[in-house]
């Protein structure tokens, strides 16, 4: 390793805490060269990693937060330019000023892994799909310890057994593409763990995680943390998980930091405006919805009657020879004017379901039955699932969908205007300047600025679209609305909008929604009644409040206590029910 | 948070106050333009084909070969006029004459240079031994030449009579070969110009006739699936396991000796478009394979719209970038497919020209030797031609999708 001499640029700020500063970052600034412009992504930004505390690094997309992390290992795009600003890693050997070596000297690389671990967001395309989970962390052991493979092979049994993998032996043999998510993630812990690192960056480690297995795996890395004394660099959007596992906490806004401090004071006496928005945004959507649920008593104006869906390949000679049930028996009622949620994890179903009420998926069995009249006491019911063409595009147009990606559901070749007056045009029943009205009246029932319905949609944010997308579906004055993710892909402070803004359509024209979502704060926040589905089955209806505060099935206690808690003083993720599948 | 209406122009901050003055409440992140006077509005009412402009012009070779390409076509739109003579009028007293010179000044008797835009001409010489003939370039024999000049008369397009050319030897029954002879004495330069008109063209016929089949066949494949997309398939695996040359060769023995040359003409684009549409078809369908399941066409459905609608409306105008790229990079296996055809014989036929029938005078090792000019100038169109087109279709093909990352 070079020793290279120190220059401080600036005497250090504050004087450090007790515990040594591993690794100092001080005044980092990081430029991207763009096409017409040089955007900051980072600017400014200055913080300590200490010996067996976490800190918490939390922002919003486009923050600058991973672009930071990456930078201390010098992975960052070939776009960015470190513009000025020291990252110092402390060592036995003196310091080492980690932003003077080159990007791929030997230097660094001898730091990546060794000393420094990183933990990726996405471990299907961090992890190699063509080698053994084994292999790949035996390279990793060998890469920094002279060791033999007989020994970086049990060196790796040990590793995956401390990461809580079952029989590891076995599975050291395994391919990525056998393991579960959460599986995956704990391969990629062992990896970074392997040569004993001083410190550990986990970008965004659970994001693509389910809650209960985010819950398991945030467990394992505060022992592994604990255990070892790593210092540790958490990259996360969720304020949540901050308040479960940070000792301290830094917000990142548009590159810079806009406040630092403990986790108690962030989260009790906040100072900067932005960490009370984002706090603010958190903790109102873990709170109970405050509107009075409308009655129950009529006839539904949605209903599913033993609903299936199987996945299934038939031989040439109509033989099933495969056969995935992904929404089994489903019965469910949405009555007018109702919020119902429709909660699970990922492959619980509950998005098939969805596509299954809107006959994009058509159902293997069981029956859809609207209700086209129900606001009026009308039951007569007509069974979706035996309709023809002309009936089904009656029903589309009282029931439709919003989309969980706010980018790929607009075409992006037609302007704004083009794609919510799609559906106008389809029916065929307005003139053109009435469709340019209707339009111009829909954006500013959406909280858009009219005259922008000539741009094209790459010209709005994620929670502009989403706004468009609800516009669309609002064309055709509908009578529920499936919301299919509709808030996941969203900021948590555009998220809050979105939904009140969701909660304002719905008191001005009276619509019923359908929230599909995996995330149970949401749904308390905005929903009447909630249906908790797991492998493909229904598990729980009930209350949303009933179902957030004191659920009966064991499979929702454990989900709704495996919701981090937005608050440090009652860590609820690490005191939560554990459900085991009978 | 300003999520509610369109983004201002962010913040513009310069690097040096961006440090010392965090006076004014931020909106956005940070950027500093690299260009004044960049809008961002501009881009927001961008559509696909400004966007995809923008993208293809930094391309600067895509750019080059574009304009190549535009030059070829723009001599074959205007051959007649742009040609010296007519392609079919020999001059027997100078048969494999080797291209002349040209030159902007003559040195008369007094040493005086004064301005005369000419050509040398040539001095014939018989040798004894095999009685041949042979010419030099004679550098005291001077023809003068001009620009809008009168020579051979013709019909522009087949329409308007007129004997302008845009530039010849100021005395018609002078020579003027640029690019040399060939054995009956023809001017190479105007062959090579009447060339480009069917070389060119013949591309293009070959593709749009290509083009219909392989996107009709590619969308249905592609946008049916199961049984219509089976049976598509199939047919493009038998068309591409068929051995092209001997398919042509066995084709274009066929068409009888006594049909015109423009109907032959036909034909051999007909022929020759056979080789294209399957890979045409192939990228059509993968494309409406990806974006049947995108949420976009999904919304379509639900909204109403008809299968028709959803496909012309909402598939296929994302879709079109992507032909126009591929269709330019089949134009040049048109192009080679025609001159290979044409040089084995089988293809196009005098009287009419195109680059494949030029390299024919080219065949024998006797020729190349004596008169290298036959072999060089049409063989070097066809490469420049097939290159810039290559080039072309690249630039486009990473333009077509403004909107990926």
């Amino acid at each position: 390793m070079t020793q290279l001499s120190l220059s401080r640029d600036g005497a250090r700020p504050t004087a450090a805490p007790a515990p040594t500063a591993l690794l100092s970052v001080r005044n980092l600034s990081i430029d991207f060269h763009l096409r017409t412009h040089i955007l900051h992504a980072v600017r400014d930004v200055s913080f300590d990693l200490l010996a067996g505390r976490t800190l918490c690094l939390v922002g919003e997309s486009g923050s600058g937060k991973s672009v930071t992390a990456r930078a201390l290992l010098r992975i960052i795009d070939p776009l960015a330019k470190v513009a000025g600003g020291s990252i110092t890693l402390a060592g036995p050997k003196g310091e080492v000023r980690l932003d003077r070596l080159g990007a791929d000297s030997r230097e660094i690389r001898a730091i990546r892994g060794a000393r420094i671990g990183l933990i990726f967001q996405e471990p299907m395309s961090s992890l190699s799909p063509v080698r053994t989970i084994g292999a790949q962390i035996v390279e990793s052991v060998r890469l920094h310890r002279p060791m033999s493979v007989a020994d970086a092979k049990a060196e790796t049994v040990r590793l995956l057994k401390q990461v809580e993998i079952a029989n590891p032996e076995q599975m050291a043999d395994r391919y990525t593409f056998e393991f579960s998510g959460g599986m995956r993630q704990r391969a990629m812990i062992a990896m970074a763990l392997a040569c004993n690192p001083e410190i550990l960056i986990a970008d965004e480690p659970t994001t693509a995680l389910d809650v209960t297995t985010q819950a398991e795996i945030m467990d394992l890395i505060k022992r592994l943390q604990v255990e070892r004394g790593m210092a540790m660099l958490m990259i996360t959007h969720d304020m949540g998980l901050v308040a479960e596992v940070a000792d301290e906490v830094a917000v990142m806004r548009w590159g810079r930091i806009v406040e630092q401090g403990a986790v108690d004071d962030i989260f009790h006496a906040p100072k900067d405006a932005y960490t009370r928005t984002l706090l603010g945004a958190t903790q109102r959507l873990d709170r109970a919805s405050t509107r009075a649920a409308p009655p129950t008593d009529g006839p539904p104006l949605l209903s599913a009657r033993g609903l299936t869906k199987a996945f299934g390949k038939k031989s040439w000679r109509g033989k099933t020879t495969f056969a995935l049930t992904a929404v089994d028996h489903v019965d469910m009622d949405l009555w007018p004017g109702e919020n119902l949620g429709i909660v699970g994890e990922s492959g619980s179903g509950k998005t098939t379901l969805g596509r299954m009420l809107l006959r994009v998926i058509e159902p293997t069995s069981g029956r859809v039955l609207w209700t086209p009249n129900a606001a009026q006491a009308d039951s007569t019911q007509r069974d979706v699932t035996a309709m023809g063409r002309a009936g089904l595009s009656e029903y589309r147009r009282a029931v439709r969908l919003v989309f969980q990606d706010p980018f790929a559901s607009l075409n992006p070749r037609m302007t704004i205007k083009q794609v919510i007056a799609d559906p106008l045009i389809v029916s065929g029943t307005l003139t053109k300047g009435q469709i340019t009205d209707r339009v111009a009246q829909l954006l500013s029932l959406v909280g858009l600025d009219p005259t922008a319905m000539e741009r094209y949609p790459h010209a709005f944010s994620g929670g502009q679209r989403q706004r468009i997308g609800i516009a669309r579906a609002l064309a055709l004055d509908p009578q529920v609305i499936v919301l299919d993710e509709a808030t996941s892909a969203l900021d948590v402070s555009i998220r809050a909008q979105i939904l009140d803004l969701l909660l304002q359509v719905q008191a001005k024209l009276g619509l019923s929604y359908l929230f599909i979502a995996h995330d149970i704060s949401v749904v308390r926040y905005f929903c009447d009644r909630v249906v908790v589905m797991h492998k493909g089955r229904i598990v729980e209806t009930g209350q949303a409040e009933q179902i957030c505060t004191t659920p009966r099935e064991p499979y929702t206690q454990a989900l709704v206590s495996a919701v981090p808690n937005p608050d440090p003083r009652d860590k609820r993720m690490l005191h939560r029910t554990r459900f085991v599948a009978p | 948070m300003t999520d509610a209406f369109p983004p201002q122009p962010a913040a513009h901050m310069s690097r040096p106050t961006m440090a010392s003055t965090p006076s004014a409440p931020e909106t956005g992140p940070a950027i500093s333009p690299l260009r004044p006077g960049d809008d961002p509005s501009k881009i927001a009412v961008a559509g696909q084909w400004e966007l995809i402009w923008h993208k293809f012009i930094r391309n600067k070779v895509a750019v080059a070969a574009g304009c190549v390409v535009l030059l070829f076509y723009f001599i074959a739109l205007f051959a007649e006029f742009l040609a010296p003579g007519l392609p079919s009028t020999a001059q027997p007293r100078f048969t494999y004459a080797p291209p002349q010179p040209i030159a902007f000044f003559v040195t008369d008797d007094t040493g005086a240079r004064s301005w005369l835009p000419h050509v040398k001409g040539y001095t014939m010489s018989v040798d004894p031994a095999s009685l041949r003939r042979s010419f030099v370039v004679d550098p005291d024999s001077v023809v003068p030449v001009g620009l809008f000049v009168r020579g051979a008369s013709y019909d522009l397009w087949g329409l308007f009579p007129t004997d302008r050319h845009l530039f010849g030897p100021l005395d018609p029954t002078q020579p003027m070969n640029l690019l040399g002879t060939d054995r009956l004495g023809r001017d190479l330069l105007t062959r090579l110009i009447y060339g480009t008109r069917i070389s060119m063209s013949i591309g293009l016929i070959g593709v749009v006739s290509s083009l219909i089949i392989g996107v009709v066949l590619g969308a249905l494949s592609g946008y049916y699936g199961g049984w219509v997309d089976l049976s598509v398939q199939r047919l493009i695996e038998v068309i591409s396991a068929m051995p092209m040359i001997p398919l042509w060769l066995g084709l274009a023995a066929a068409i009888p000796v006594t049909w015109s040359p423009l109907s032959v003409y036909f034909i051999i684009t007909l022929i020759v478009s056979l080789l294209a549409w399957t890979s045409l078809a192939r990228e059509v369908r993968g494309r409406f394979f990806s974006l049947r399941d995108e949420d976009f066409v999904t919304a379509a459905i639900l909204d109403g719209s008809s299968q028709r609608r959803v496909i012309f409306r909402h598939i296929l105008p994302s879709l079109t970038s992507h032909i126009l790229a591929v269709v330019t990079l089949a134009i040049p296996t048109m192009i080679v497919a025609e001159t290979a055809l044409s040089f084995l014989g089988i293809g196009l036929k005098a009287p009419v020209v195109s680059w494949g029938v030029l390299l024919q005078d080219a065949q024998n090792i006797r020729t190349v030797a004596t008169a290298p000019w036959l072999l060089v100038w049409p063989a070097g169109a066809v490469v420049v031609t097939v290159l810039a087109f290559n080039f072309l279709g690249d630039g486009m093909r990473d333009a077509a999708d403004p909107y990926e990352t």
